[in-house]
């Protein structure tokens, strides 16, 4: 199945939100001629081209064309208050601890509302991560040099957002040939009650040529998602906002797996940006779970810039209520002989909204290109709805690209099978829904992180549909 | 005592009658075999026994003293109603110990009996799976996924060994089995007969019937039992072909009544 569809890279001029573009601008100033003296002076004109992006692109609206089936003007309309200011206090240990994964071996870092806090982190000797507040000191020659230097901030007024307001996030570097044994799990918690409160965290990995590490990057909500206790309604009420950009840079023969878990509270809005840059021979497992959110949007874009290297992309998002939950994943293939398999499962019941635009790209170089796409979508209620769209962009002639999307219900054949064996119709109904979660699941290589999916899968099934 | 009572039953989809009043009583201990002509009903009978609902059905069928045809799918699996399907579905995703062992349980929930663990399961299996002499790696993947067609079949036979049903039904297991596949199915077959139980083993071929001998052979001719006997009418059969029987009096008989 080769497909080749032409896609205009021309994007519709975005009015600017002239209201929201000023306060934001005030906003600016204000934090400029605070806090922001603590930053570098080589970081400022970073910011200052992020808020100015930022002002010129305003909020995006569905007119443009990347966010054609995302309404985020639920977000705009929040007041603006980032959280720049470390929290004076801090949760207790007890609590963050309802959001660790059981059994996972791992160095953690802990992020309340955005920032960093040591206090509740413990990183195993040896590995060099730290706070961005605190790396942008101690190691300026590297962020300098990497910081902001992938992402698209002229294109995505969210990434824009996020470089002119990040004042912390996590900073990890594998020196070449190194490795890191255990995982490093980011958790990411937001508590803020106050509506429109925001954090950008801002995350920068660099794995250097030959080395290996695993990071989870996890987000959840405090009071912890309580899946078991039959009720949804997670966390906080306030509709908060989690704008987070994370940049990977994977060098030559390095091995990244990395597993973006987002879990946050149900009327919290999680908008992400996840870049990474892969050179020669390097290979990347990137996972993106969506579980939580009242709107997700999760943008992942790889570039793969050198050969011979290998990516996988695999999704799972569930939707459930009212949830919309939107992935759009750019592999953009610029150098010959590199492979990409992308899987993306989607599961969506109640009045939930699906998204997934798979965008690859295979440049004029890139030959001998094998790419693969597949996103199977299941609508568990007639109320739910999925808009799935592979966009593949080919300018190279000896390649292999293939893409599939299915979108269906439970399979009755399937169903009538395992009924006819003794298995009650509710229960196989949950089997299927479950091996359909589980296909992307076990594509990850740390047994507690699939066990913790497996284990919300099936609370989660126990309550409602998903 | 009857396990199955089938009486004028008749089935159609889309105005389009397949069954046109079937009668069979199959008893504890017996062993029926029903041959007939492709499309001539066979598997639709065998689906509307496990309660396929995609046909509207008239008649009436006992099983075990009650009323089949008012019972779930599952209900009727759990009741010890069991059918190997003449093509098993692929399940992809679904680990086929965790589904046989959840299936194993439900009917044992359903007779008062505690649910057993992971390892008196495996156990349990372990002893089943040599009498189908099936690899046991099959186990650990998904159910029927890729599978090939013969491994398809034995694998219908192994589940019936551990589920053990009171009344199975074998839906053309044997094609698709090369010879030794066939010997080694049908002798576990043979093993899984006792007298409180039944089966009705659906086929087009006699060369199955050498290994299973049955008690009783029906012919299926276009919705309805044409002519039943011993097992040498499968014999004849095959020596004659199904002209024969259609044009034998005790079938006339039959089709115009
Ligand atoms: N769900 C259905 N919808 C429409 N037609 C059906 C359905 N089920 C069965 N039929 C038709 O009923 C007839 C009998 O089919 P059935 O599968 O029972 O035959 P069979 O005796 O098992 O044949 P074979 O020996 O080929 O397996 C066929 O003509 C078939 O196409
Ligand atoms: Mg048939």
């Amino acid at each position: 199945m080769i497909q080749t569809e032409k896609m205009s890279p021309a994007r519709k001029p975005v009015a600017p939100a002239p209201t929201a573009g000023q306060s934001f601008l005030a906003k600016f100033e204000e934090f400029e001629r605070g806090r922001v003296r603590q930053s570098p002076d080589w970081l400022y004109p970073i910011r200052k081209a992020g808020i100015a992006h930022f002002a010129e692109l305003g909020f995006p609206t569905v007119q443009n064309e990347e966010w054609r089936y995302t309404n985020i003007a639920p977000i705009a309309k929040l007041p603006f208050h980032p959280i720049l200011e470390r929290p004076a206090s801090l949760p207790a240990l007890k609590e963050i601890e309802t959001l660790f994964i059981p059994g996972l071996k791992c160095s953690r870092m802990v992020f309340v509302d955005g920032h960093y806090a040591p206090e509740l982190s413990a990183i195993a000797d040896g590995i060099k991560a730290c706070g961005l507040s605190e790396a942008w000191k101690t190691e300026a020659r590297l962020l300098e040099r990497h910081l902001g230097r992938y992402v698209h901030c002229e294109e995505n007024a969210f990434v824009a957002l996020n470089t002119a307001f990040f004042t912390d996030g996590a900073f990890i570097h594998i020196p070449a040939n190194s490795q890191i044994e255990d995982p490093v799990h980011l958790l990411f918690v937001s508590r803020s009650s106050e509506p429109g409160s925001s954090s950008h965290p801002r995350n920068l990995v660099i794995a250097e040529r030959g080395s290996r590490c695993r990071i989870i990057e996890h987000y959840a909500s405090l009071p912890a998602l309580s899946e078991s206790k039959g009720s949804r309604s997670n966390g906080s009420d306030a509709p908060t906002l989690t704008n987070a950009v994370t940049e990977i840079v994977v060098g030559e023969d390095a091995s990244v797996e990395h597993c973006k878990w987002q879990a946050e509270s149900l009327s919290a809005f999680h908008i992400a940006t996840l870049q990474v840059q892969q050179e020669g021979k390097s290979r990347v497992i990137q996972h993106s779970i969506s579980t939580g959110a009242k709107i997700a949007r999760i943008d992942i874009h790889l570039v793969l810039g050198g050969e011979g290297i290998e990516s996988i992309l695999n999704g799972l998002y569930l939707g459930g209520g009212d949830q919309l939950v939107d992935h759009h994943t750019v592999v953009d293939h610029a150098a010959p002989r590199c492979a990409s398999h992308e899987f993306y499962n989607g599961i969506l019941d109640g009045k939930s909204k699906g998204v997934f635009n798979g965008k690859i790209f295979v440049r004029k170089d890139a030959q001998k290109t094998d790419a693969k796409q597949t996103s199977r979508n299941l609508l568990l209620s007639d109320e739910a709805t999925i808009d799935t769209k592979p966009q593949l962009e080919i300018f190279a002639d000896d390649v292999k690209c293939t893409h599939g999307a299915t979108v269906g219900q439970l399979n009755e054949e399937e169903i009538f099978y395992l009924r006819s064996r003794g298995i009650g119709a509710e229960n196989a109904r949950r089997m299927l829904i479950h091996a359909f979660a589980s296909d992307v699941i076990n594509r990850i290589t740390l047994a507690p992180i699939r066990e913790e999916l497996e284990k919300l899968m099936s609370e989660r099934l126990d309550r409602e549909g998903v | 005592m009857s396990i199955l009572e089938i009486k004028n039953l008749k089935a159609s989809v889309d105005g389009k009658q397949i069954l046109k009043g079937i009668n069979l009583t199959v008893n504890a201990g017996e062993t029926h075999a029903i041959m007939g002509p492709n499309g001539s009903g066979k598997s639709t009978l065998a689906q509307i026994l496990v309660g396929r609902k995609d046909y509207s059905v008239e008649g009436r069928v006992r099983y075990d003293g009650k009323d089949l045809l008012d019972m779930d799918v599952e209900e009727r699996a759990r009741e010890g109603i069991f059918l190997a399907f003449q093509y098993p579905v692929e399940i992809p995703g679904v680990n086929s110990t965790y589904f046989l062992k959840a299936a194993y349980n439900e009917i044992r929930k359903h007779r008062g009996q505690p649910e057993v663990d992971a390892m008196e399961f495996l156990t349990l299996v372990k002893e089943k799976m040599k009498i189908l002499e099936l690899d046991q790696s099959l186990l650990n993947r998904p159910v029927n996924e890729g599978f090939s067609g013969g491994e398809k079949k034995r694998n219908e036979i192994f589940q019936m060994a551990v589920l053990d049903p009171k009344l199975a039904i074998l839906d053309e297991t044997d094609s698709g089995l090369d010879i030794d596949a066939l010997k080694i199915v049908a002798s576990g077959v043979n093993k899984l007969k006792r007298a409180d139980n039944a089966q009705i083993i659906i086929t087009h071929y006699q060369r199955l019937l050498n290994f299973i001998i049955p008690d009783f052979v029906h012919v299926l001719f276009d919705g309805r039992i044409i002519r039943s006997g011993g097992k040498e009418l499968a014999l004849e059969l095959e020596e004659k072909g199904y002209d024969w029987i259609v044009k034998h009096p005790q079938a006339k008989e039959l089709v115009a009544s």
